[in-house]
């Protein structure tokens, strides 16, 4: 266990161990999170137990061609090296957007903050590895406040074009 | 023009508390410098050499009257009583203080105004013609499909840390006034042979330091598909672009190093599959934004008024201003006004509050409460009646903005340079200046014709200097200001990157070569008719810099 992860619901134990590369594979029934190359390498080992297995992409990573292989991850970890690097919200629109990507999309690192968490859970991020010095509940106050946005995006929110459209169509009725 | 409705209202609103909340933090010692340095930035703060800059945007150049009165208010009480027109046709303020912003912030939002987006590494203010809607060589009023893009833009989730700045530019009409080809996106609108509206799309123009026009990249994307092509665009961007140099961080570089057949495939594929899901443009939508553009409510005129003839005949000096500051209407009995913000003494584009409040009264008067501010750093009131111009031009001449200069050498675009910017190598300001007293003689100009000088501090290239007919670069050498000269650029139809002289000049040099190169032009040009820039595609370099170094020459 790594600590906890922010969810829509709150904090949450994370459940998944972080595997490192050189580390061997625990027992079974143990969630575990690796990287990309262990994934693809272990592939029929990491297949063959019943834990569940999550896999982590670095963010210059072209998800398009591995896609197919990821649909089977149950988590799906994007990394986020710099406060201003956004290169995994696009990663994160692509898989789930074009390939219908329905695990855990969890966000980590150095921009998962209150500041940036609005635009990763618009993006189709649903669990948050927050920065240290982050709070929690802050945090999802920013969640709580979302209630409009000018974008179709991932989340369940109508966009403001979309009003607008029903609007115009009451009127006319 | 727009107006809000409550959502905008709400978006906006919202970004105002959010920055309070973000400003409050930093002050607080809770957010780390840099997290605040870009967050600010796309609140439009810079920390600049001598106090904060602040630069609000004004959405493809349109402001209301009630408008430019706000950015008076916020120049006399926060300012030192002025403002800046930039060339991306938006305001800047050198001397806010920090704290305040949010203040300034929540008093632009009471009229529809904000500065979000105005810099860091996100989409950019939506630039386009200051005369869309009364150009005669208009197809379409560009101005609905700029606002569906500006919110498109705004506040995107995805494009928010983008690896650079992103410029997308509108024209609809035959001529270019929006240089759409040096943007990181050139959207011309067009109609094809079935008589549909739609865009070409031209991809990965600048300026800066690898100054490039853009790669067109679509002939023809209907008109419903215009925010799905901009997204996929982008989303190639975003992933794709290079984070690991500053200076090849922008779309050309991408567009160049993947080579343009190959981004255009990665766009298309990416666009095919989301052109027909929630970003397509429904044609009532369309529609519905096409109706806050109206076009305001013209009195039926005679084509020509004969008050106006009477003055043109007594007044040599309002004709004089009418034929260079005018620009043809579409609608008999109208014309379009350019205020020329380039007077002598004055920095290029800067306002006084009470110019800015005065300027507003006469909108209110004579152009239905609208201002436009151009990429050449003037504003134009874009319908004013024939029968009004004399006492609109005695009111703007007693202003101090009636120079009859438009189009003419002192009408030059320069970046705030090294008085106020941290990037600066050079000053910019003050050669101005000197150009400015050096060919001051209205008449002389006159007789120059025509001609586009642009200058810029540095090589981020804010006063576009390589597409000026004449660009000047300010450089750095060993801790002196030196200045480059090119040769035959043009932002417009028939773009180009001008070509470097040679060596670069002096500071006490370079009004000189600026004179010299005139004058040449002068005795080379074919007739009055050649204007500056077929001149130099005509006879090349040769001739100019034979006589700008003339030693070398002899050599």
């Amino acid at each position: 266990m790594s600590g906890s992860i922010l969810m829509r619901v709150g904090l949450q134990p994370d459940p998944y161990l972080h595997l490192a590369d050189d580390a061997a594979i625990p027992a079974s029934n143990t969630d575990i999170l690796v990287s990309l190359a262990r994934w693809q390498t272990d592939s029929a080992a990491l297949r063959a137990r019943q834990g569940r297995v999550g896999v982590r992409l670095d963010n210059h990573v072209d998800v398009v061609p591995i896609a197919a292989d990821l649909a089977r991850a149950d988590l799906i970890c994007l990394v986020f090296p710099g406060f201003a690097d956004g290169r995994a919200y696009s990663q994160a629109r692509l898989l789930r957007d074009r390939f219908g990507y329905r695990g855990q999309l969890r966000a980590t690192g150095a921009a998962v903050v209150r500041d940036q968490i609005v635009a990763l859970h618009r993006c189709g991020f649903d669990a948050y590895d927050l920065r240290a010095d982050q709070d929690p509940v802050a945090c999802l106050a920013q969640l709580d406040a979302l209630d409009l946005a000018y974008q179709p995006a991932q989340d369940a929110l109508e966009s403001v074009r979309r009003l607008r459209r029903r609007a115009a169509v009451q009127l006319q009725d | 023009m727009y107006r809000y409705d409550a959502y905008d209202q709400a978006l906006v609103d919202q970004r105002v508390a959010q920055f309070r909340d973000q400003t409050q933090r930093y002050l607080a010692g809770q957010l780390p410098e840099e997290e605040y340095r870009a967050l600010r930035l796309r609140n439009g703060l810079y920390l600049q050499r001598f106090a904060p800059m602040l630069r609000i945007a004004i959405p493809y150049g349109l402001l209301s009257s009630a408008q430019l009165r706000m950015l008076a208010h916020i120049a006399r009480t926060y300012d030192k009583g002025y403002g800046h027109f930039t060339t991306r046709q938006n305001m800047q303020f050198n001397w806010p203080e920090l704290a305040r912003v949010p203040d300034i912030l929540a008093d632009l939002a009471t009229v529809e105004m904000h500065a979000i987006q105005t810099s860091g590494n996100c989409i950019r203010n939506i630039t386009s013609d200051p005369l869309a809607g009364v150009a005669r060589d208009e197809l379409v009023d560009p101005r609905p499909y700029c606002e569906l893009t500006r919110q498109w833009a705004s506040f995107h989730p995805e494009f928010n840390w983008l690896p650079r700045k992103f410029k997308i530019a509108f024209s609809a009409a035959q001529s270019d006034r929006a240089a759409i080809r040096v943007h990181d996106i050139g959207v011309q609108i067009v109609r094809n042979a079935a008589g549909e509206l739609g865009y070409e799309v031209y991809v990965g123009g600048g300026l800066g330091r690898t100054p490039i026009i853009g790669v067109k990249t679509a002939d023809f994307v209907p008109e419903a598909d215009l925010l799905s092509y901009l997204e996929a665009v982008l989303r190639v961007y975003n992933l794709l672009g290079r984070r690991d140099n500053i200076y090849k961080a922008r779309i050309k570089i991408l567009v160049k190093e993947t080579g343009p057949e190959k981004f255009i495939e990665m766009v298309e594929q990416e666009w095919a599959r989301i052109r027909n899901g929630e970003l397509k443009l429904a044609g009532d939508e369309i529609q519905r934004m096409r109706a806050h553009f109206t076009v305001p409510e013209y009195a039926s005129l005679p084509e020509e008024d004969a008050g106006y003839r009477a003055h043109l005949e007594q007044d040599s000096a309002f004709a004089s201003w009418t034929r260079r500051n005018l620009h043809a209407h579409r609608q008999s009995g109208y014309a379009v006004v350019f205020v020329s913000l380039k007077a002598n003494g004055v920095a290029p584009g800067d306002v006084t509050d009470a110019q800015m409040d005065a300027l507003a009264e006469l909108a209110d008067r004579y152009c239905f409460g609208e201002l436009r501010a151009t990429h050449d750093q003037n504003l134009v009131l874009a319908d004013v009646a024939q029968g009004d111009l004399y006492p609109l031009w005695q009111a703007l001449d007693a202003l101090g903005l009636a120079t009859p200069n438009i189009g003419l050498l002192t009408d030059l675009i320069c970046c705030p340079g090294l008085d106020f910017c941290s990037l600066a190598n050079a000053g910019s300001i003050g050669v101005a200046q000197d150009i400015f007293d050096r060919f001051e003689n209205l008449d002389h100009q006159h007789d120059i014709g025509p001609i586009k000088l642009k200058m810029s501090g540095c090589m981020n290239g804010c006063g576009h200097h390589t597409v000026g007919h004449i660009g000047v670069l300010g450089v750095d050498k060993k801790g002196e200001e030196w200045y480059q000269v090119t040769l035959g650029g043009s932002a417009e139809n028939d773009a180009s990157l001008g070509d470097r002289t040679g060596p670069s000049f002096a500071r006490d040099a370079i009004a000189d070569a600026v004179q010299t190169i005139v004058e040449v032009y002068l005795e080379l040009r074919q007739n009055e008719d050649e204007t500056f820039l077929h001149a130099y595609r005509r006879v090349g370099m040769a001739p100019f810099k034979t006589r700008l170094y003339p030693v070398k020459a002899a050599a």
